[in-house]
């Protein structure tokens, strides 16, 4: 790991664009591409998006969603993770089109986008309670390596 | 966010200024709604020009209002999204039922 940080903030939709805007920030040391920005931008903001709306149905209390960002020589590694009340059926969840709230002009896209826009998405329980996101991408491909080795 | 619109005969320009996500999606669809009202209406252009970013809280905004304007002859036009917003709806298939012009 080359550098790592973690923000934690109150399930507010307010906080989206802080959460997604501040990954990307933190990833230009990777120096990527805009069309990359973009991508974690996107992909950040749907699983922030996912947590905010779906992880605290009719909670009184102050919630809280973290967002891990770690960077190493290639990749930006990227884990939310909420203590709501998770996902009963994540093979279902992950589907296009679906949604547990059609009634409010979800999408059901989700998932599907930060999968497109990564390289790789796992989605598994927390514990004791909650859902954590883990999405990889990868910012300098082979050619990098090749070159970094043989500088 | 902020939203910009015009009237021409039978058609309404709606221009999008700023970031649509979850924070802005009820504005959106609240002021696209009251906009698209008059029984008139053939043809809602959405200019996405100075439209930021959109996640896929957008993208149900979109379809949402496709729902709302189809059964009365609606056709929904968007266009010049940036590169970052093309990128989403042509995952969705958004454009498989609204049209995309530059």
């Amino acid at each position: 790991m080359k550098n790592e940080m973690t923000l934690t903030f109150l399930a507010k939709s307010e906080n989206e664009a802080f959460a997604r805007n501040a990954v990307a920030a933190f990833c230009v040391g990777l120096d990527p591409t805009i069309d990359q920005i973009n991508d974690i931008k996107t992909a950040v903001s749907e699983a922030v998006t996912n947590a905010i709306v779906h992880a605290y149905p009719n909670s009184k209390g102050e919630n809280y969603v973290t967002v891990r960002t770690s960077i190493d020589d290639t990749s930006v590694h990227i884990v939310v993770s909420d203590t709501g009340i998770g996902i009963d059926d994540i093979e279902s969840a992950v589907q296009p089109f679906y949604t547990s709230k059609p009634e409010d002009e979800r999408s059901g896209m989700g998932f599907t986008v930060m999968e497109s826009f990564t390289d790789k998405l796992t989605i598994e329980k927390n514990e004791p309670v909650g859902t954590v996101v883990t999405m990889t991408k990868t910012i300098r491909g082979a050619d990098w390596k090749k070159k970094k080795h043989c500088d | 966010m902020k939203i910009e619109h015009y009237k021409n005969s039978s058609e309404l320009h709606v221009k999008l200024c700023g970031e649509l996500d979850e924070l802005t999606g009820s504005y959106v669809r609240t002021a696209i709604d009251s906009l698209t009202d008059e029984n008139d209406l053939k043809r809602l252009y959405i200019d996405m020009s100075e439209l930021s970013f959109m996640d896929s809280t957008g993208i149900g905004v979109l379809i949402g209002r496709y729902k709302r304007l189809k059964p009365r002859g609606v056709q929904i036009i968007l266009q010049a999204p940036t590169q970052a917003v093309d990128r989403v709806l042509g995952l969705s298939g958004v454009y498989t039922i609204m049209t995309k012009a530059v």
